[in-house]
Formats: structure tokens, sequence, C-alpha cells
């Protein structure tokens, strides 16, 4: 019998029925509901027989342009669980009044702040960001792929399989109940005995490894695989914005990995670090957290901004206003949001002047950020404004973020930072960015950049209510925060005593449901689109007059991108050559040098998963296998040398000749 | 302003915007450079970590107390030795050399074997006594700097026994060439960072 014991407990560690919580309705409901679609998923692709396709195009694909695609669909998956976690607190915070407990009890109702914000950072933001600049990146630079494209694939699925991990959580034990940041002692194996923070660690360092590969790939892609004659100062801004996102992924990343590792070694091998005893600094878990944290938000951020610089530009038909400052604007923010970490923690004892110092430096970013928007600004003056549905994002952004910039300098200020830290003024201010800066950017390159891969135009219709119910509902929900936040209301509250504040929690939770319609049009936006996918075909591959030379190819792009590399002599590329009657080139096509796919690392991001699910729950020979297997399998891909081969000029040539009777018929 | 550029380039043929052949730059060596850049940071955290902790001795031993540096000592040139060796087989390798390459690297995997050996006699001599990272936090740090630069040797050294795998089975070609290079600059990257820990951690711990 003991032996018995003994066995289960090395094979499943700490993991037993009473993990799973089929005692939690809403969690078996939600449950029941996952089950189901994704049978319904699993059944529609066998009844299609869509399993060959799924697996040779897209899950061993190492095109940078499905890659990208496959990104985005991850984003968008983990926006609707994120969201939900947000409808739910919303609606917890409307009715917890007055003696109601509402409905979620505060282990949940913990589990619940921490892993919306988990998931809207790392797994909706970062994969929305990393996959545009996917598909985006190469085309701009006028190259055929990525410097390396299996890492590309790799780094994928290693998100792919951190977001699993989060996902898995859900119904296999729990979440950590931290916050996101997860600061010690709380996140210590005292404070939190259970797999919470561990599923915690261990989905952000796998998915932690793929951000870091891609910030690498895209680094040395957009140094050595430019067109000729792209200088730096030839390329595009949201190239430019991706160049300095990915510097930022590269020098920050790596404190991640490390502070996770250290608070990982804390909690198994009884380490002290960050402990309360033994001479542990849980203040340095602190500043090496957002030594990460604060160059992140501008990971988010500066994508962002370039996409903004291209749509003003294309859209107002005019070259962009101040490309030179524009560029070097992006420089100051990337160094400067290395100087500024502390202003997350003003009130934990740093002492005046260094607060001083802190305050001051974050202040200064407003500075470059403030010359973006007077650049687009005079990009739309006296140009031909066009109010397609990217171009609305970014004006909808540019007021929004101006207010979200504007408490942010209030809250660099440190006295009035003692006043607001922790309050719900501070998470209307992070929202505020991240919803109107980054997620209204996303939202304008997904409009944007949509008919590039797939051919067709988005819904204008829907996609007006999506817009319109996002801006509006973000107002209805956030700025009832700052009212209460200058309340002193505090943050990751489970109910209130004070009825009087209610109203405001109702009106932010009426918010939260306009963004609900948001999602939703935007979803019925996509459908739609698709079933209308021949009216609103594009057969020029430049549907909005573009700029750039992603518009200089067919819609989707061929798999090359590229028959022949084009040759720069200007920013603006694309409006160069069609203004100086560049002809497309018809024959004389060569066979093309491409790399092959590979299972690769589909396979070996799982194996890390399993790893990953194995330390979470002690299961030493789970974790001993999966990593000898992931060593191994790494050692294996080594011995492949036979990456490549060559499209035939032939295919090339069927391939362009296609495309050019489809622009003489429609010419 | 541009209407110089633009009667430039007016009546050029459309061909002027593009290239037939084009072959982009290989960019392995800088990627792994700058997967390096982003190794030493993660050092960096380490080390600063060190330095914040290295004073928390919580009633335990200084460093003054458990470091051997005559043990050090030998191990560090054991390492320094085994940089020059890597140098030996990448010259042998430019001259096309199979056999002096294998030799050369061969010498390499030894030589940080044996630092690694002794670094184990070190940890297990310390655990023996009962100085485990749980003692206190300088300890912790201590073995979280050096294990995970000890960590990187292991696994320079599984990556030079592959190499000299693929070496032997299929010859210097350009691929492993490239590979030889970049376990070239992981090898005396490990090397920079053994001084850094070598001085800071074990010449300053012991003054």
């Amino acid at each position: 019998m003991q032996d018995k014991t003994d066995l289960t407990s090395l094979i499943f560690g700490r993991l037993s029925l009473e993990s799973i919580p089929y005692h939690e309705p809403i969690l078996v409901v939600t449950f029941a509901i996952a089950a189901l679609a994704g049978l319904g998923l699993l059944g529609f692709i066998t009844y299609k027989q869509f399993w060959g396709t799924l697996w040779h195009d897209w899950i061993t694909s190492i095109d940078h342009k499905k890659i990208g695609i496959m990104y985005i669909i991850l984003a968008f998956v983990m926006l609707l669980r994120g969201f939900s976690d947000a409808l739910m607190m919303r609606a917890q915070q409307a009715m917890a009044f007055a003696g109601s407990e509402g409905f979620l009890p505060p282990e949940h109702y913990d589990q619940l702040f921490t892993v919306h914000g988990v998931i809207m950072i790392f797994f909706v933001a970062m994969p929305m960001i990393v996959g545009i600049m996917n598909f985006v990146v190469p085309l701009q630079l006028g190259t055929r792929d990525v410097a390396f494209p299996f890492l590309n694939n790799f780094s994928f699925w290693m998100t792919a399989a951190g977001a699993g991990l989060t996902m898995v959580s859900l119904f296999v034990g729990e979440f950590g109940k931290t916050g996101w940041l997860a600061f010690p002692p709380l996140s210590g194996i005292q404070g939190s005995p259970g797999v919470g923070v561990d599923y915690y660690i261990w989905s952000l360092q796998i998915a932690g490894v793929g951000t870091l590969l891609s910030g690498i790939n895209f680094m040395v892609t957009i140094i050595k695989n430019r067109a000729p004659g792209m200088t730096l100062m030839k390329m595009p801004i949201f190239t430019w914005t991706a160049l300095c996102t990915n510097i930022l992924i590269v020098a920050a990343f790596p404190i991640l990995t490390v502070v996770l590792a250290m608070l990982s070694m804390d909690r198994m091998l009884d380490t002290h670090f960050f402990t309360n005893d033994m001479g542990g600094n849980m203040m340095m878990y602190v500043n090496l957290i957002w030594i990460w944290g604060h160059p992140e938000v501008y990971i988010l951020i500066l994508p962002a901004f370039g996409v903004f610089s291209e749509v003003v530009a294309t859209f107002s038909g005019k070259r962009l206003f101040g490309y030179t400052s524009m560029v070097y604007a992006t420089i100051v923010i990337t160094v400067l949001s290395y100087l500024v970490w502390l202003h997350h923690f003003f009130t934990m004892g740093a002492g005046a002047s260094v607060n001083a110092f802190f305050g001051i430096t974050t202040m200064i970013i407003s500075i470059p950020t403030g010359a973006k928007l007077f650049n687009w600004l005079f990009t739309m003056y006296r140009g031909r404004i066009r109010f397609e549905l990217p171009m609305m994002w970014t004006v909808s952004f540019m007021v929004t973020f101006t207010i979200g910039g504007m408490t942010g300098v209030l809250l660099a200020v440190p006295p009035a930072d003692f006043v607001l830290h922790n309050s719900l003024f501070l998470v209307a201010h992070f929202h505020n960015v991240i919803i109107g800066g980054v997620l209204f950017g996303m939202f304008a390159a997904i409009n944007y950049w949509f008919p590039k891969a797939f051919g067709y135009k988005l819904d204008d219709y829907w996609g007006k209510w999506s817009f319109w119910l996002w801006t509006i509902g973000f107002y209805a929900a956030f700025m009832p925060l700052y009212v209460l936040g200058l309340m002193g209301v505090t943050r990751r509250m489970n109910h209130f005593d004070d009825s009087s504040l209610q109203i405001w929690f109702v009106i932010a939770a009426i918010g939260a449901l306009m963004i609900l319609g948001g999602i939703v049009a935007s979803i019925i936006q996509f459908v739609v689109s698709y079933r209308r996918r021949d009216e609103l075909r594009d057969h020029t591959g430049d549907i909005w007059d573009g700029r750039t030379l992603e518009w200089s190819t067919s819609s989707p792009p061929p798999q090359y991108n590229f028959a022949f590399t084009p040759v720069v002599y200007d920013n603006d590329s694309w409006t160069d050559m069609k203004k100086h009657g560049y002809e497309r080139p018809r024959d004389g096509f060569l066979p093309i040098h491409m790399p092959k796919n590979t299972a690769a690392g589909f396979v070996l991001a799982m194996l890390s998963a399993a790893c990953g699910f194995g330390l979470v729950w002690h299961m030493w020979p789970l974790v001993g296998v999966s990593f000898v297997a992931l060593i191994g399998g790494f050692i294996i891909h080594t011995f492949n040398y036979n990456r490549d081969y060559h499209i035939p000029a032939e295919d090339v040539t069927r391939i362009e000749n296609e495309r050019s009777q489809q622009l003489d018929r429609y010419a | 302003m541009t209407t110089n550029a633009t009667e430039a380039t007016q009546n050029l043929p459309s061909s002027h915007f593009y290239v037939r052949e084009h072959h982009p730059e290989q960019g392995t060596l800088l990627g792994f450079w700058l997967y390096l850049m982003s190794d030493c940071l993660l050092f960096a955290g380490l080390f600063a970590t060190y330095a914040v902790l290295s004073n928390s001795y919580a009633g335990g031993p200084s460093g003054a107390d458990i470091f051997d540096l005559p043990l050090v000592a030998l191990n560090t040139s054991f390492l320094l030795l085994s940089s020059i060796t890597y140098g030996f087989a990448m010259l042998q390798m430019q001259l096309k050399r199979v056999n002096g390459t294998l030799l050369w690297l061969a010498v390499t995997g030894l030589l940080g074997a044996a630092f690694i050996g002794l670094e184990l006699y070190e940890f297990a001599h310390l655990l023996s006594e009962g100085y485990g990272p749980q003692r206190s936090a300088f300890l912790t740090a201590f073995f979280a700097l050096v294990g995970t630069h000890g960590l990187h040797v292991s696994f320079g050294i599984i990556w030079l026994i592959v190499l000299m795998v693929q070496v032997k089975r299929f010859g210097l070609n350009a691929e492993n060439g490239r590979r030889l290079m970049c376990l070239s600059m992981f090898w005396h990257f490990l090397d920079v960072v053994w001084i850094g820990v070598f001085t800071f951690v074990y010449l300053m711990g012991v003054l």
C-alpha cells in the first residue's frame, strides 16, 4: 500500500484528483463550453479533411506570413479568454456592495486579476505585435523571409506552448493569486504554497524563450536582409519601430528569465534570494522585474507607433512629416525606457533624491512621444485624408493616448504618486495607454494589412460598429476608474462597503459590455468579410495606394514574396516606383531558393510544455524524460543539413503570369 | 526639393527598380553574437544579485571562510587554457585539417570537463560542510552565479561533442565551419564571464 502511494506521488507529483476544480460551477461550465467548442473544432477539421493542410501548410510552416497569421489568431483566442476574465471582474465589482459578496470568492477573484494581466500582456499584446511584425517586416524590407525561418516557427510554438500552459491552469489546479508580477514574499513558497505561481513562472519562461529568439531573429533580419539601396534612414518607419522593439526584447527578456528562475529556485530549492529570512532581499525582485517590465511596455507601444505612422502617411496621401525626427524619437524612447523603472515603486522607500531622478526621466519620455504626435498631426495637415477604418483607429488613438499620456505624467510626479499609487487611477492609466495605444494600433494594423494577407478588404460596416463600440466602451469603462482612483479606491478589491461608489462601477461594467459588443462586432466583421470576399476582393495588390514595398507585390503575396528583389532609392519606395514608371518584370524568372518546412519547432515546443507541466506539479520522471528528449531533439535536428530547396523557375513563371493576367484584366 | 532626383531617375529603364539575382548576407554569426549579448545580460542579472547579497551571510560563512583560492586558480587556468586550445582548433579548421581540428577540440573538451570536475568537487565539498545554497542569501547568490556559468560550460561540452561527430561525418563544410565559429564565440564568452566571476566572487571575496 505504502509503495503504491509512493509510486503515484513519484509519477504524479502534487497532482491528484482534488486538483481538478469540479466543485466550482463557473469552471465546470467554462470547461464544458471549451470542451464542446474544442470537439466541434476538431470534428470540423476532420469533416473538412483539413488535418493534412493544417499540418503541412500551417503547423510546420516556416513562411513568415503564415507564422504571423498564426500569432494573430493565438492573440485573438487569448483575447477572448482575457476579456472574459475582465467581464467577470467588472460584474463582481459592480454587484459586491453593502454586504453582498458578489459571485466570486476572493481566491477565485485573485486568480482572475492575475491571469487577466498575464494573458493580456504576454499572450494577447505580445503575440499581436510579434504577429504583425512577422507578417509585415520582411515584406517592407523587400526580402523573402526572416533571417532564421526555423527559429521563427519554433518561437511561435514556444509562445503558444506558454499560452497553453496558462490555459491548462484553469482546469487543472489553479493560477497565481499574486497579481501579474508575482512579488515575493507573497509569491514565495510560504505565501503561495500551491501550484498557481509555478504555472505563472513556467508559462512565462517557455513563452519568454520564444520571444527572445524572435527578437534576435528580427534584429538580424532588419540588419542583414534589407533590399539593396535601403539604408537605415530609408527604412519604412514601422520597420524602424520593429527594430527598436526587438532591441528592447533582446535587452530586457533575459532579466525576466533570470528573475523568474531565481523565484522558482526560492520556491523549489529553498534558496534565499527574496525570502524574509536568511539575508534574502525582496526589493531586489521588485527592481529586477521592473527593469524588464518597463521596457516591456515600450516593446508593446513602439510597433503601434510604427503602424500609426504608416497609416497616417498612406491615408493622408502624403510623405510622413518629420521622418528623421520620428526615427530619433523612437531611438530616444528606446534608451529612456531603461532609465525609468523605479517609477513603478516610488512609495517603496528609495528616498527623495532617487525618486526625483526617476520622476524626471519619466517625464522626459513624454517629449519624444509628444514629438511623434505632432508629426502625425502635421502629416494630416493639408493632406487628402481618407477616413478608412485604419485611419479611424488612428485618430481615436491620438485622442485617447494623449489622455493616457497626461495621466501618466501626473503619476510620474512622486508626491502625486504617493496619493495615487495602487489605486484605480493607476489601473485606468495603464489601460488607457495599452488599450488606446497598443490595442487600437493593432486594430488599425489588422484593418490596414488584412487585404495584403488575404486578398480582400475587411467589411466596413461591422468594422465601424467595432470601432465605435470599442472607443465609446473604453471611455465608459475606464473614465469612472479615474474618478474612483482620485477618491482613493485601491485596486484588486473583491468587495466594498461604501455603496456611494457603486454607481461608478456600474458605469464601468456597462462600458465593459460595450467593449464586448466591439469584440463581437469584430468577429462578425471577419465572418461577413469572408462571406463577401468576392465583392471585397483586391486585384491590384495595392488597395490603399500604399507607399512601402509590401504593396508592390500581389495580395496575398506569393510564398517567395518578390520574384525579383526590389531596389530602393527613397523612403517611400513604392510611391517612388509608381511615380517613375516602374513596370513589373514579366519574364526571365529564375529558380528561388527557399527554406523547407519542418516539424522540429512544433515537437520541441510541445516537449517544453510537457517539461513545464512536470515542473509545475513536481512530476520528476516527466521532467527528466521530456528534458532529455528536448536536448536529444535539438541534437537530432542539427544533424539535418538538408534544409532548403529551390522553387523551379517554371513555377515562379506560372505564378507571376497569373498575376500579370489578373492585373491586365482589372487594369 | 526632390526635383533633381526626380529628373535623374525619370528616364531610367524599369529594371532600375529590381535586381534579378540577390543573395542576402549570412546572418548566423551576428545572430549568435546577439544571443551572447542577451546571455551576457542574464549574467549581469546574476552579478547584480550577487553584488546585493554578497554580504548577507545570515550568520553563516563568508567568502574568506570557504573559498579555496589555489583550487580556483587551477580551475581558472584550465578554462583559460581551453580557450587557447579552441583557438588552435580554429586554426586547424582554416587549414581544412579535419583530424587536427578534432584533436584540438578534444583537448578543449577535456580541459572543460576538468574545469567542471573541479567545480563539482568544490560544490560537493561546500555541501558536505553544510554550506549549501540554502544556508544564506550570500551562498544562494554564489551558487546561482557560479552554477549558471558551470551549466553553460556543460552545455558547451555537449555541443562540442556533437560538433566533433558532425565534423567527423560531414567534414569541414560551410555549415560546420559556421557552427564551429559560433561555439568558438560561446566558449570565449564563457571565459570572459569566468574572469568576472574569478575577480568579483573569489578574489574580492577573500579580501
